[in-house]
């Protein structure tokens, strides 16, 4: 049998679209990785106030959400492709699905929660 | 001093009709000092020990695809292997991940669908060709490397992501002939291929593990053409 899957619940409908955000958001991550290092690398001394100046900035605000839609978003399409390739049952597959799906919305709300207001 | 030289074999077997389940034999050959011989040839002469024994066998050189085996854990043609090469005992298993018939005979069904899936035809609208249908010598070279596929199913066989999906994920040989087709200058339903190829699981399942190049016995590399289709793919998409 040869099954062609249409609609499934990967992030985008699409292998391509998926794969393209898996690379987006490596890049992403890499990118804030080594601006967090250049930062704390450039300042000698960092106190309160040079971290809540950095994050109470709009653009670090915008950076932080974009890091976490990354991670959330990367996460998803690794875990949901060693789910399918190595849950064979359905019901079971579905459940832990769900339940990661919970999860990560729940971290998406929490740390917008942080990092915005 | 004898003037022969004993190989060993630890040989899968299986004959559903008799067996509660699958055993490895072991078996030896006697032969000349210095001389060698093509894995398949040894088990000839081990048939001839044991008639029961069991694989599939045709051109005996590499062409026809038939002989794809494990051998000492790695797949490849018995044909193409010398005996000599081997470290002994020689342990010979069917192809993993194929449902098997008995011994070293497998089940190829799967293999062949998802090979029919990928229409491993040349499609051509163009109804005003009457004569032959010529390609420039430099489209002509973009086929090197894809067509000499044997469908041995070496490739597909030693692929994860095929053990895990066999219906959903085209495999590396079936992929290649997609390659073979789409890259055809002479082919019209580039398109339509492309968009046989889109979905999370036809090639997107491969995860560039390149087992398939690493025992693909005709030296050809599934991974590289699966990277030129995502090309185009991630091309039309954007
Ligand atoms: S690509 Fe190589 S290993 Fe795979 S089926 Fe073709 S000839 Fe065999
Ligand atoms: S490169 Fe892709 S097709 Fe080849 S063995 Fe790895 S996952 Fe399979
Ligand atoms: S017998 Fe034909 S390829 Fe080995």
């Amino acid at each position: 049998m040869v099954k062609r899957v249409l609609s499934s619940t990967a992030l985008g409908r699409t292998g391509v679209s998926d794969w393209l955000v898996q690379r987006v958001s490596a890049l992403i991550m890499l990118a804030y990785v080594v601006f967090m290092l250049g930062f704390y690398l450039g300042h000698s001394s960092i106190d309160f106030g040079t971290w809540h100046g950095l994050f109470a900035s709009t653009w670090m605000r915008v950076f932080n959400v974009l890091l976490l839609l990354s991670v959330l978003g990367h996460a998803w399409i690794g875990i949901w492709t060693v789910l399918t390739d190595y849950v064979k049952c359905a019901y079971l597959r579905g459940t832990l699905q769900i339940l990661i799906i919970l999860g990560f919305l729940a971290c998406l709300v929490w740390g917008i929660q942080i990092f915005w207001v | 001093m004898t003037n022969t030289h004993t190989i060993k074999f630890s040989v899968y077997r299986y004959d559903p009709e008799k067996d509660q389940e699958p055993y490895m034999q072991a078996m030896s050959l006697e032969l000349p000092k210095g001389s060698d011989m093509m894995l398949l040839d040894a088990l000839e002469y081990l048939k001839a020990q044991d008639q029961s024994l069991t694989f599939r066998r045709s051109c005996r050189e590499g062409v026809c695809g038939s002989d794809g085996l494990n051998i000492n854990g790695k797949n490849g043609l018995a044909c193409m292997t010398h005996v000599s090469e081997l470290k002994q005992p020689i342990v010979v298993r069917p192809l993993p991940g194929f449902p098997v018939i008995r011994d070293l005979v497998v089940d190829m069904t799967q293999f062949y669908r998802q090979y029919e899936a990928i229409q491993p035809y040349l499609i051509n609208d163009n109804k005003t060709e009457t004569k032959e249908f010529l390609q420039s010598p430099k489209d002509r070279e973009e086929l090197d490397g894809v067509y000499e596929c044997i469908l041995c199913a070496c490739c597909s066989s030693s692929c994860p992501s095929f053990w895990w999906n066999p219906e959903k994920f085209i495999g590396p040989a079936g992929l290649l002939w997609a390659y073979r087709f789409i890259a055809d200058t002479r082919d019209t339903a580039t398109e339509q291929r492309l968009a046989n190829l889109e979905d999370p699981y036809s090639l997107f399942r491969c995860r560039g593990i390149m087992n398939c190049v690493q025992v693909c016995p005709k030296g050809l590399n599934p991974t590289r053409a699966i990277g030129k289709i995502r090309s185009k793919l991630l091309q039309r998409a954007v």
